[in-house]
């Protein structure tokens, strides 16, 4: 947006006040005044550290902890490739060296004319139809070569991003295997109405009863954890949903609130119900804030039609309502505690476990933190009842599970199957022909080579978030494991030793291996920094940074041998490559440049 | 519940502790020692050093932040989570920029005194050598960020103890930062004054008192004479 000198202060000042001027906004503010100001620069700290009465460092804070919050301008035009592996195996890499050329901008850079910039961030949630890049923070699917060349031109062309041709921005939701969830028919407020029968107590005994697990990774007995926050004491309870969907290779969410945004919406007050909570928040994504005008008139249609606000369903006394909280480029506000401190509009570090959100969480109440599958699942409880649920799957993973499938398949997309579905018929069923590999459950999660395609997905044996990533006979596994090793050493959030410094010591140690300077030194290294990491971090992402390199390692051995030397140790100093700065200050790049090359 | 009930062990020994302790805090009082950076027995827990990583009936847990519980079974002085806590002292020197022999905290550094005590001969892994600013535009005090060790101790005292706010953490990852809560940024702009609690914290030298380096000689220092470990008496009690 073009403004005149000193024509912040109106915009900025109608944006703090539509918020309140409430601190526990404080992201949601910056999030909506880089859209007017491009970044956050010193004036936007200083008018929103005064207008908020906040320390000008508290805003800081929150300024530098976000990717998608720039405290440097990053050009009018912001261009992020998504760097998921997935992403990767269908060309970004070349499209964005391609845009690089075109805009003659390396990665990171930004234009001299103050123009545009270009850049990689983490997985955006469109591995089925990759590669994908945001503009702005606007999701644009399916690039190709003439994509980028076309998007290109509009940007030398300032055109606004609202006049792009509408069909970059369509994001398809490839349902492939729809089962009670997906397939059904919704009537909105059916699950509602089903609870307000039971009553609330009958609502968490049939929870109970169905064995419903939380399915954003953990499985933790949703029943169980509403029940701790209804006995939990106070006055005030907050039902929060994560919609934080970072996990690498997971989009499941994302079609769940695209298209079945009602029964996300009708769990999160059905859980209001039972838990005694008057207030919702969905904490949405950055990635996903294409979602927002469609999740705002959904909840515009609930309020209009009595499911959402005061008396609901014509219960006396049962008042609901929800806001919607954008992230803003941080996976760490996946984790329960990280997402609440990023609602209460600080940056996102996990606090300290217990106190548990049941007893302690939003605003230091009672909360109850779940995944959008999971709430709509509630709502099949609710209607059917939890012995008919309990039916469903397996003994220990009750119910059905959304699988998000990319990778090497000639259909990638959403499978929704019982619990308890083998690897291998998901592989057969995607059209995986030759798959050599499977990351299951995102990077953090585990990788299966194609002699455990007979296991199951279920919490007894491969527990999942959702991912499903398929790697064909010609991937080099290595690639796949250190593109993991970037992600974490980009997503860490500082807080603890082991992690903030462990992810980059093995993101480092990768790269050398990469660079084929690696020997059986750093094979060891990786291995007792895995050790470390996973028993002393602090929360799940340090402990399960390194799985990916520790699982690629044990199972395909040959992709880290080819590229080990023979010798015992390399050192990390490379004396050529300390030179290549003063090569590039002389503009020299002769033989008698180099060092310690052969000739 | 009786008195007699609230006891744990650790490493076999029986630690008695009152309602409401951390492991940590009840250890320390009772005389047994477990490493820790981030923890001081005038604030809250913050348990992102890990030092303390203990492990309690088969878990691993910050024992600065674990409620202590009867009955609890705590390892401590282990091989296993010693060689852990050896890595983590590698990974702070590493990451910052620590050059001891030209430190005037050398001899009264917590981070020190614990790599001598962990038998921490090397830093092993490869410095990061970031680039850090140094603040000196405070007339008493010189906060130099090679040093920081993130612990947020100074944090903690400029807000629950000096109720100033001078000191909030910043940047992500390995950008992670200490930055001055004034209008430039900069500690002389800041109400920090020398006699400040969050100005004598630091377990590291981070944040200097100016004009007082090397104040006592070889010999005389904190922890010339006797290891951290034997002096689990002072850490429970000492203050800011």
């Amino acid at each position: 947006m073009e403004l005149a000198e000193g024509g912040l202060a109106g915009p900025l000042t109608s944006i703090i006040q539509r918020n309140g001027r409430d601190p526990m906004r404080l992201l949601q503010i910056l999030v909506q005044a880089q859209q007017v100001s491009d970044w956050i620069s010193p004036e936007v700290v200083d008018l929103v550290a005064k207008q908020v009465q906040l320390p000008p460092a508290r805003i800081q804070s929150v300024a530098e902890f976000y990717s998608f919050l720039y405290t440097k301008p990053r050009g009018r035009y912001r261009i992020l490739f998504s760097d998921n592996i997935t992403d990767r195996m269908l060309g970004s890499i070349p499209l964005l060296e391609h845009m690089g050329k075109r805009l003659k901008l390396k990665p990171g850079q930004v234009s001299e004319d103050g123009l545009v910039s270009v850049d990689l961030t983490s997985c955006t949630g469109m591995c089925d139809q990759g590669p994908a890049i945001l503009v702005n923070n606007c999701a644009i699917t399916r690039m190709t070569p003439r994509r980028v060349d076309e998007i290109c031109d509009l940007v030398r062309g300032r055109i606004p991003l609202a006049d792009w041709p509408d069909h970059y921005f369509r994001v398809e939701d490839n349902i492939r295997r729809a089962d009670i969830l997906l397939g059904s028919i919704w009537t909105p407020g059916d699950g509602l109405r089903a609870a307000i029968e039971r009553g609330p107590q009958g609502m968490l005994a049939e929870l109970k009863r169905s064995n419903l697990r939380g399915r954003g990774g953990a499985g933790f007995t949703t029943g169980v954890k509403w029940e701790a926050c209804r006995n939990a004491s106070g006055e005030t309870r907050y039902v929060v949903c994560n919609a934080d969907e970072g996990e690498p290779g997971t989009f499941k969410d994302r079609v769940l609130l695209q298209s079945y945004s009602d029964r996300v919406f009708e769990g999160m007050v059905l859980a209001g119900y039972t838990v005694g909570a008057q207030k919702g928040f969905l904490y949405l994504r950055g990635e996903y804030r294409y979602l927002l005008p469609v999740l705002e008139s959904r909840l515009e249609r609930m309020r209009r039609t009595g499911l959402l606000g005061k008396d609901i369903c014509g219960a006396k006394g049962f008042d609901f309502d929800i806001d919607i909280h954008l992230g803003a480029g941080a996976y760490i506000c996946g984790e329960e505690t990280a997402l609440i401190e990023s609602l209460e509009g600080k940056a996102g570090r996990p606090r300290i476990r217990p106190p548990f959100p049941v007893t302690c969480g939003y605003d230091g109440k009672p909360t109850v933190v779940n995944n959008v599958e999971t709430l709509c699942k509630t709502l099949e409880v609710a209607v059917h009842g939890g012995a008919w649920y309990e039916g469903l799957g397996t003994k220990q993973s009750t119910g059905t599970k959304i699988l998000s499938v990319s990778g090497d398949c000639e259909r990638p997309g959403l499978y929704e199957y019982p619990f308890g579905v083998r690897v291998a018929q998901v592989l057969e069923d995607c059209g995986a022909k030759d798959a050599m590999a499977v990351q299951i459950s995102g990077a953090s999660g585990i990788c299966l080579s194609d002699r455990e395609f007979g296991r199951r997905i279920a919490f007894e044996d491969v527990p999942t978030a959702g991912a499903f990533m398929v790697f064909g006979k010609h991937r080099d596994m290595f690639e796949v494991a250190r593109n993991f090793a970037h992600f974490f050493a980009h997503e860490s959030c500082g807080f603890c030793t082991p992690c903030r410094v462990g992810t980059g010591l093995a993101r480092n140690l990768m790269d050398k291996i990469a660079a084929g300077r690696g020997t059986q030194y750093e094979m060891n290294e990786l291995l007792r920094l895995h050790g470390v990491m996973r028993s002393s971090s602090h929360c799940g992402l340090g402990q399960t940074a390194c799985n990916a390199i520790n699982d690629t390692m044990q199972k395909f051995r040959p992709s880290y041998d080819r590229r080990l030397k023979a010798v015992d140790f390399e050192p990390a100093f490379d004396l050529d490559a300390a030179l290549a700065p003063t090569r590039e200050l002389t503009g020299r790049d002769d033989a008698d440049a180099h060092l310690g090359v052969a000739a | 519940m009786n008195a007699a009930d609230n006891v744990f062990t650790i490493d076999g020994q029986p630690v008695p502790f009152k309602s409401g302790q951390t492991i940590l805090q009840a250890a320390l009082e009772a005389g047994v020692f477990i490493p820790h950076l981030c923890h001081h027995p005038q604030f809250k827990p913050s348990g992102s050093c890990k030092l303390c990583t203990v492990t309690v009936n088969g878990r691993n847990g910050s024992a600065c932040s674990l409620p202590a519980l009867p009955g609890q079974e705590v390892e401590n002085n282990t091989p296993d989570l010693n060689g852990k806590r050896r890595v983590l002292l590698q990974m702070l020197f590493v990451e910052g920029n620590h050059f001891c022999p030209g430190c005037e905290k050398s001899g009264n550094c917590q981070l020190q005194a614990l790599a001598y005590e962990l038998e921490m001969v090397t830093p092993h892994f490869n410095h990061f050598y970031p680039e850090r600013e140094v603040d000196a535009s405070h007339p008493d005090l010189l906060l130099d960020r090679n040093r920081c060790i993130m612990c947020e101790l100074c944090v903690r005292a400029s807000r629950d103890v000096d109720g100033k706010n001078v000191f909030t953490m910043v940047g992500r990852g390995r950008d992670s930062q200490v930055a001055v809560n004034s209008a430039t940024g900069r500690l002389g702009d800041s109400e920090l004054a020398a006699t400040d609690a969050a100005a004598k914290v630091c377990p590291v030298g981070a944040i200097l008192r100016k004009r007082v380096g090397y104040a006592l000689p070889i010999g005389a220092r904190l922890y010339d004479a006797h290891p951290i470990s034997a002096q689990v008496a002072r850490l429970a009690t000492r203050e800011a």
